[in-house]
């Protein structure tokens, strides 16, 4: 033992592996920072005031989020009632009918660059396409960026659900006569709706922090607006726009904004891992 | 639609009539079987239709930005891609050059991933190899988190906790310490600031952490557990299994992983607009302000006009092309790892 190559050779992965935990350390570190920051600026702001109240011009006091939270809550729901249909249609023809076909594996393809695009470009392409034929910024051009979004998302979750699915139980409902669109949805979606639901929800959180593409198609506005053909108040850019601003009230209520979106994201992640981990488990 | 909803106890109806009492006429189960029939592909054309709206999607977003690129491709053509001059206003015509953003854009992504590579890596190591199994998913989901923060928030933390602390003591004790070395003096010169693209890279290498980790973790779990098991066998260390059993045979993957993110890094855009200063000059030193193609759009797309807008656009297409490809390198890397894992 007291070979000094052996020795040599301890010692260097002794080094490596205090190096990983080193790393982990550090990766641990710094959700912990965030997750400081937002609380230390954020718990202030805090108050029943936040979700009755509108947002306050510049230089007042007091005011809320109402607006914002209403306007993302209304954006958020109808890209996903966009994007959902869409998504989880072909999704089930991927897993379904074309599962060993060349359009899959196309589709596949282009769905993974579409799910990695980045999202400023989602919003610039609203813009041409909405946006301008249009003639203004509107909630409509935002939820409709905000599916685009959401699409990737719900075709990869639902695909892959739906593969996890044993082939037995679809050869069983056809062997009772059944036609293969019923056997996809009376055998197969309820076999993986809780997977399908975890899709939901991812797509919720990755949706609902979006900023970037809302900065020019939702726009954002001070007042209560739930006309989807004028620009619509929403959480994040309105974060964007008061956290940029001098004033301190602003800035308290952009915190507050931060923690709320934070904590609303973190936890429809957490809620859909262990909904998957549950599902996985059965 | 009314079919669809009627569903249940029409086809139950319909099983219960095959059995108790038998279909009277021949017609009548033909045209039973006819509707099946017509529902049946109904839906088989939705879903392909559904399908292909994915493929539509990425041909529209194509479209949309060549079209609105199109003045700015040709007034400025190549030399867009070789001009560093930002001048908006600029009379009669507006002096554009992608230079800048484009330099920034990879400059800053290239860092990020110097940064975020090994360290993510190294968690990666620590989740398969070290770490206690009780700990394992608890760790694993906390580092996955860190992807589920929204880049804004991200902008803020940048701006308000990570420059200053950057800018009053690590950046100069950088500077201080490589000052006489050559080339690198010059790249971590100073004065530091609260904006640069150093801490925008720094806060890129945490945004794609995640996803290097989660990746690596996943394809180091591939390994067969025979080969590492023989690698102890022969007294090989834990480090020697990783360095050479694990990595090698996973190679690919972590290559592809690493493609990914870089994807990712590349057209992050709220939390790099917060911290990069948006300056379109291109500076030596990573401690000056500087700005990437997405950061450039964020701030000056909604107010921009004309030939300015259209200039943005086109900076968004080469931002896309250049996505496209790195992520088209990284999936095509990880879809030959699976196929490996296949056969």
């Amino acid at each position: 033992m007291a070979n000094p190559l052996y020795s040599a050779r301890r010692r260097r992965s002794l080094l490596a592996m205090t190096l990983c935990v080193a790393a982990t350390g550090f990766g641990l570190m710094w959700l912990v920072m965030i997750l400081f920051t937002l609380f230390w600026n954020g718990i202030a702001g805090i108050s029943a005031e936040i979700f009755t109240q509108m947002t306050p011009p510049p230089n007042a006091q007091g005011g809320g989020l109402l607006n914002a939270i209403v306007g993302s809550a209304i954006l958020t729901a109808l890209g996903i009632g966009v994007g959902a249909p869409i998504g989880i249609l072909a999704g089930t023809y991927m897993a379904e009918y074309g599962r060993h076909s060349k359009l899959t594996d196309v589709i596949r393809f282009v769905n993974d660059i579409l799910l990695s695009a980045p999202s400023i470009i989602i919003g610039l392409f609203v813009y041409g396409a909405v946006v301008i034929p249009m003639g203004s910024f509107s909630g409509l051009a935002g939820a409709i960026a905000l599916a685009v979004i959401a699409l990737p998302v719900i075709v990869r979750t639902t695909e892959d659900m739906l593969l996890l699915v044993p082939t037995p139980l679809r050869e069983a409902a056809a062997a009772l006569g059944m036609p293969r669109s019923y056997v996809v949805r009376w055998i197969t979606w309820r076999a993986a709706r809780t997977g399908l639901i975890t899709g939901l929800l991812l797509a919720v959180a990755r949706v609902s922090g979006e900023t970037a593409p809302l900065l020019f198609t939702a726009l954002s506005s001070q007042f209560w607006s739930v006309d989807l053909l004028k620009s619509m108040a929403n959480l994040p850019v309105t974060i964007n726009n008061f956290i940029n601003n001098p004033d301190p009230n602003w800035k308290r209520l952009a915190w507050a904004g931060a923690l709320i979106i934070t904590l609303a994201v973190l936890s429809l992640n957490i809620i859909a891992r262990s909904l998957a981990a549950r599902s996985n488990e059965k | 639609m009314g079919r669809a909803t009627a569903l249940p106890s029409s086809f139950g109806g319909c099983v219960s009539d095959i059995t108790s009492h038998q279909i009277q006429s021949q017609s009548e189960r033909a045209a039973a079987l006819a509707s099946f029939k017509l529902a049946d592909s109904l839906f088989a054309w939705l879903t392909r239709l559904a399908a292909l709206c994915v493929l539509a999607l990425l041909g529209a977003i194509i479209i949309s930005l060549i079209i609105g690129a199109w003045p700015a491709i040709k007034t400025y053509g190549f030399d867009f891609l070789t001009t560093q001059r930002w001048a908006p206003n600029a009379k009669p015509v507006p002096i554009l050059g992608g230079l800048g953003p484009l330099y920034g854009t990879l400059v800053s992504s290239i860092i990020a991933l110097l940064i975020a590579v090994p360290v993510g890596l190294g968690i990666a190591i620590f989740l398969t190899e070290l770490c206690p199994q009780v700990l394992r998913r608890s760790v694993g989901i906390a580092i996955e988190l860190l992807a589920g923060i929204p880049s804004i928030i991200y902008g803020m933390w940048g701006f308000f906790v990570l420059g200053p602390i950057l800018a009053d003591t690590i950046e100069p004790a950088i500077a201080d310490f490589v000052e006489d070395i050559p080339i690198l003096g010059t790249i971590f010169a100073g004065p530091a600031s609260n904006l640069s693209l150093f801490n925008a890279s720094l806060v890129l290498a945490i945004m794609i952490l995640p996803f290097i980790t989660a990746i690596s973790r996943d394809v180091f779990n591939t390994v067969p557990t025979v080969l590492k098991e023989a690698a102890y066998g022969l007294g090989c260390t834990t480090w020697e299994v990783v360095r050479r059993v694990v990595i090698p045979y996973t190679r690919v993957g972590v290559i592809g992983a690493i493609m990914l993110a870089l994807g990712r890094a590349l057209g992050e855009t709220m939390a790099v607009t917060f911290v990069i200063g948006n300056s379109f000059r291109i500076s030596s030193s990573v401690f000056a302000p500087g700005t990437t193609i997405s950061a450039a759009i964020a701030s000056e797309f909604a107010e921009a006009r004309d030939l300015h807008q259209s200039a943005l656009i086109l900076l968004g297409l080469l931002l896309f092309v250049l996505t496209f490809f790195v992520l088209s390198g990284a999936r095509l890397m990880l879809r030959h790892l699976a196929r490996q894992q296949g056969v």
